[in-house]
């Protein structure tokens, strides 16, 4: 692994929000053909440290490489070889899937002669071959959540960043999100965050814990198990172990530490804001 | 294609999808139709000219032109598109700039679609066409003016409400700074006068088009436009 080529590299990022310090100091790096999962209870800094490597936002101090292009300096042309799926899909809704793709192909710079086949094995590999001609605006949750991540893979980036790429979602379509997942980490770069450990444990080659802001694990399984022995080879243990206890400064701590994670382990509740929709399909 | 092209493309598409576009359309046709025949019938005019309809527009461009840039970038913002956007390989001016062109295509659509009058007109009698042209030309870089104060506002907000009546306040207080100071000639009032979007729009409408006016109105756009721009960076860093 070490010899594999860095496609990530994150040093010492701080972020302060006005007076709330959301990054502490966060550092990194991921090489090709890796998969690795993006861990924390909500408010650590996921969210934040994916939007400053996609150049949504910038980071107080620090610095952040993807493709060793640093994110400040220059910026298009580090988004030009990310996919992107924020948190909340990012749709049009009073456009056609297929246009939609095909407008998104087009801005991250596809040419025109190969746009087509790009749009559809897009399509094909997210498998939204049945809703291609129709509105965004009709589609249940779960199609909604796969036209998000055909935006992000269009273009075949070098490295693909997901936001909880799978809530919304079916089991099936879990299982089928992961094992593109899992085929398009062979020779990209995928970081991805979720609630989910399982899907950490089936799909991560390696795992990056943060907490309030700071790296508290990072490493493949056997790793983290050999330094935390308390885990029991269990990452919810572990999760807990490093999350829960200690450490969690105080923004975070009321609204996220505990209650937030009781839910967690249980899927149907951890993606429970959205739910309302997902039964009109 | 070009990114600002392709931005323009879809949201010009996105406002015909939707009923803004016709609403809009269909108000302006109503209001400037009306003016319109108001002229033909007055008893006491005895030219043919559209000179009525050009003095009145102005008042409402600064009306309808809020009513189509107010979604430009509130509603990116509103439905966390904006997100995305900005975090494609196209830079804050080139969406700026993209959302612009696409306003700026769906008013001169509404301007095309009274062409019908000056051309009916022309067909009862010998319609000096030169005003006319002016006028239009006048409208378009007023519109201009106007979209683009519109999209600044637009950047600052997610809210559409809030866009058009902040738009609103903005064009109308353009339009109307002129009047307001017509009876001073203090520094202040001139250089009111000259902000003032009024005094630029009445050569045009006579049909004498100065390169002085169409630059106030450029400048307008361009200060507009690179504070919108300005506004998505400061987002950004």
């Amino acid at each position: 692994m070490s010899k594999a080529e860095t496609t990530i590299e994150v040093r010492d990022l701080t972020k302060y929000y006005g007076d709330f310090q959301a990054l502490r100091g966060i550092s990194f790096d991921v090489h090709r053909g890796e998969i690795v999962g993006f861990l924390g209870p909500n408010g650590a800094g996921k969210s934040t440290t994916m939007k400053i490597l996609t150049c949504y936002m910038a980071a107080t101090t620090g610095t952040a490489k993807v493709m060793n292009i640093d994110v400040t300096t220059d910026s298009i042309a580090v988004r030009a070889r990310i996919g992107y799926l924020p948190e909340s899909v990012p749709l049009y809704d009073q456009m056609v899937v297929f246009d939609y793709l095909d407008h998104l192909a087009e801005l991250r710079g596809v040419p025109s002669s190969k746009r087509e086949a790009a749009v559809t094995h897009a399509v094909e590999v997210c498998g939204l071959g049945p809703v291609v001609a129709k509105k965004i605006d009709e589609l249940s949750k779960g199609y909604r959540q796969r036209v998000g991540l055909a935006q992000a893979l269009v273009h075949s980036p070098d490295v693909l960043i997901l936001d909880e790429p799978t809530s919304g979602l079916d089991p099936n379509q879990i299982v089928d999100i992961r094992e593109l997942i899992r085929s398009i980490g062979k020779e990209k770069t995928v970081l991805l965050s979720t609630h989910i450990l399982q899907e950490i444990e089936v799909l991560c080659d390696r795992v990056i814990l943060i907490n309030g802001g700071t790296v508290v694990a990072d490493g493949n399984f056997d790793e983290l198990y050999a330094a935390y022995p308390a885990a029991e080879r269990n990452l919810e243990k572990l999760f807990r172990l490093l999350t829960a206890s200690t450490g969690a400064p105080k923004a975070v701590a009321p609204k996220a530490a505990a209650p937030a994670d009781a839910g967690k382990y249980l899927p149907p509740e951890s993606s429970a804001a959205p739910s309302t929709e997902s039964s009109e399909s | 294609m070009n990114p600002i092209l392709s931005i323009a493309k879809r949201e010009l598409r996105a406002s015909f999808t939707s009923v803004t576009a016709y609403i809009v359309i269909a108000l302006f046709l109503l209001i400037a139709g009306g003016l319109f025949w108001l002229e033909i019938f007055n008893a006491a005019s005895t030219e043919l000219s559209m000179r009525t309809f050009f003095t009145r527009a102005p008042f409402f461009l600064a009306f309808f032109a809020p009513a189509i840039s107010m979604g430009l970038l509130a509603e990116e913002q509103r439905s966390k598109t904006l997100e995305l956007l900005m975090t494609l390989p196209v830079t804050d001016t080139q969406v700026v700039v993209g959302k612009f062109l696409a306003a700026l295509t769906l008013l001169a659509i509404v301007l095309g679609a009274t062409l019908p009058y000056p051309i009916s007109l022309a067909s009862i009698g010998d319609l000096d066409w030169g005003p006319i042209i002016g006028g239009y030309v006048g409208l378009l870089f007023l519109g201009a003016a106007y979209l683009s104060v519109g999209v600044l506002v637009s950047s600052l907000t997610r809210d559409q409400m809030v866009a058009i009546l902040v738009s609103f306040f903005c064009c109308f207080l353009l339009n109307t700074f002129g009047e307001l100071a017509s009876h001073t000639d203090g520094t202040v009032a001139q250089v009111l006068r000259f902000i003032s979007t009024s005094g630029h729009f009445e050569n045009v409408s006579r049909g004498v088009i100065d390169t002085r006016d169409l630059l106030y109105y450029l400048t307008i756009v361009l200060l507009s436009l690179s504070g919108a721009s300005i506004v998505l960076s400061r987002r950004r860093w």
